[in-house]
């Protein structure tokens, strides 16, 4: 029998797809700032891998001479970054759904029999209830990270009046190599997460638009019984139907 | 009666039904709204630059935002928030020179400069060098700041704004809003929130590393003010001007952040 299991709450749907094209906004502004002293390389014992950026870069991407441009889009959608990640943040608390997301003891170590079974190098599936392992832990750590952009943001973008904050973060340097890396980070989980949720399917990614997945249960008796009970009731008090089935029914179904 | 008939309608949907009726309210509403703010987004990139005045060169919708940001950023202000001070000896030798926008001139003399202050009602104060150098001495080793993301540690000594306003009874200028500074060509001028121009490390400098400023360093005296960027110190001051309207600002006529406070 196949039911509609409810898996993404409204809110982290609506916040997941506002904080996208935000955030792609905040990495485009921030790289027209960054131009202006784009100092970072990758160097180890005085050979350079890479610079931050190759001109063919900035040429493709039309970065040069844009800076004034750069902050203006930065500081007006630096708000819509922190407020919708603090109004995710607020609801991730206040409804309890952090207990799905944040990392357990154990998740660490399941994380690395994700890994391998995502690599094919394991056959046994992982524990997967609404986020494995590996998923906690990098929608977690994706969290603390734009936190981390926030903060390091502040104290580059307020040093005197935030000093404290700049302290905080090692100093004016530091706190600008940090937002740089951050960024870098946000890059690099895009692309895991784009493959991911490719490799996943339809049904994984349908539920972080309509916030449900439809799963296959056997149909027990039992259930029949006591779900016709509360459509008779349910139709007498005028409240809708019971055809989606709540999470906690459909794991005892499983068992 | 009908009620009861299309709840028992709704009822009978089987699972195919509420997903395809669910999938086409979200996907519906997905494709809307992002419809919506990509249209918002081509808006706002396409809107025009603002109407040019004091300040220039940014979108309209922009501009009001980055003013809007400076009136809440500017509640954090205070003149006890002061920039970190550092020893002498960690301040660099080779100062960066980054523009010589408005001290290009090629007959300057140093010698015969004079600071005009415009106090007001037509009066006008001109001062010598050295009547400006009879003030207390301060000094300063701190980080100075660039727009583009570089910082530099420097040392710098001259008279403290505050002490140079108050000394030369300037109590009443004071209380305007606003502080306009130009070189002496007018090629090149600033506009200061008075809140920033009297905070205490804020100064009119005429040495830097204990000698007299260098021409590319804006001899005989600059502004060096921590709590902005680099844009706003100005160097080889002609004219300070008094006003509660924001003064012009040359790069805030180029898409720039007026206040651009630290």
């Amino acid at each position: 029998m196949k039911v509609l299991k409810e898996k993404h709450p409204l809110v982290m749907r609506w916040t997941h797809w506002i904080n996208f094209p935000v955030l792609t906004i905040m990495i485009w502004s921030g790289m027209l700032i960054y131009w202006a002293n784009d100092v970072y390389t990758i160097t180890i014992f005085g050979h350079t891998f890479v610079h931050f950026f190759p001109d063919w870069f900035y040429k493709l991407l039309r970065i040069p001479y844009r800076l004034s441009e750069g902050m203006a889009f930065h500081f007006l959608f630096m708000w819509f970054f922190t407020l919708n990640g603090f109004f995710y943040i607020l609801y991730t608390i206040l409804s309890g759904e952090w207990r799905e997301l944040i990392p357990q003891r154990k998740s660490f170590k399941e994380a690395w029999l994700v890994l391998l079974h995502d690599l094919h190098i394991r056959k046994t599936t992982p524990p997967q209830n609404k986020y494995n392992a590996a998923q906690r832990i990098a929608y977690t750590a994706i969290i603390v990270m734009g936190l981390g952009s926030v903060i390091t943001g502040l104290a580059i973008y307020k040093p005197v009046q935030f000093c404290w904050l700049t302290w905080i973060c090692g100093g004016y340097h530091l706190a600008r190599i940090m937002h740089f890396a951050l960024t870098l980070g946000y890059v690099l989980f895009f692309v895991i997460h784009v493959v991911q949720v490719t490799l996943a399917g339809w049904n994984n990614f349908r539920s972080v638009i309509s916030g449900f997945e439809v799963v296959n249960i056997p149909p027990p008796a039992i259930i029949e019984i006591s779900s016709e009970g509360a459509n008779t009731s349910s139709n007498q008090d005028g409240s809708i139907d019971n055809v989606i089935v709540d999470q906690s029914l459909v794991s005892r179904t499983k068992l | 009666m009908k009620m009861t008939m299309q709840k028992k309608e709704k009822k009978s949907l089987t699972v195919e039904q509420k997903i395809k009726r669910r999938n086409f309210i979200s996907f519906a509403t997905f494709f809307v709204v992002g419809g919506a703010s990509f249209g918002g987004w081509k808006w706002l990139y396409n809107s025009a630059n603002e109407a040019a005045g004091v300040t220039a060169g940014a979108r309209k919708p922009l501009r009001r935002a980055l003013n809007n940001t400076e009136l809440f950023f500017r509640n954090f202000f205070s003149n006890t928030h002061l920039v970190q001070t550092y020893p002498k000896s960690m301040a660099a030798k080779k100062v960066r020179v980054n523009s010589k926008i408005g001290i290009g001139d090629e007959g300057f003399k140093p010698e015969s400069w004079q600071l005009s202050v415009e106090k007001g009602g037509g009066e006008i104060l001109k001062l010598s060098i050295e009547e400006i150098k009879r003030l207390p001495k301060t000094e300063i080793v701190y980080d100075f700041k660039c727009v583009e993301g570089w910082d530099q540690i420097q040392h710098w000594a001259g008279v403290k704004f505050v002490d140079f306003v108050f000394h030369f009874n300037m109590q009443q200028q004071a209380k305007m809003q606003y502080v306009g500074m130009e070189t002496p060509n007018g090629e090149y001028y600033v506009g200061l929130d008075m809140e920033s121009a009297l905070h205490p490390q804020t100064i009119l400098a005429y040495e830097m590393n204990d000698q007299p400023l260098a021409s590319e360093h804006g001899a005989p005296l600059r502004l060096i003010i921590p709590v902005k960027y680099g844009i706003k110190n100005l160097k080889r001051i002609g004219k300070i001007t008094f006003n509660n309207n924001r003064p012009r600002d040359y790069w805030a006529e180029q898409g720039y952040d007026y206040y651009s406070g630290l």
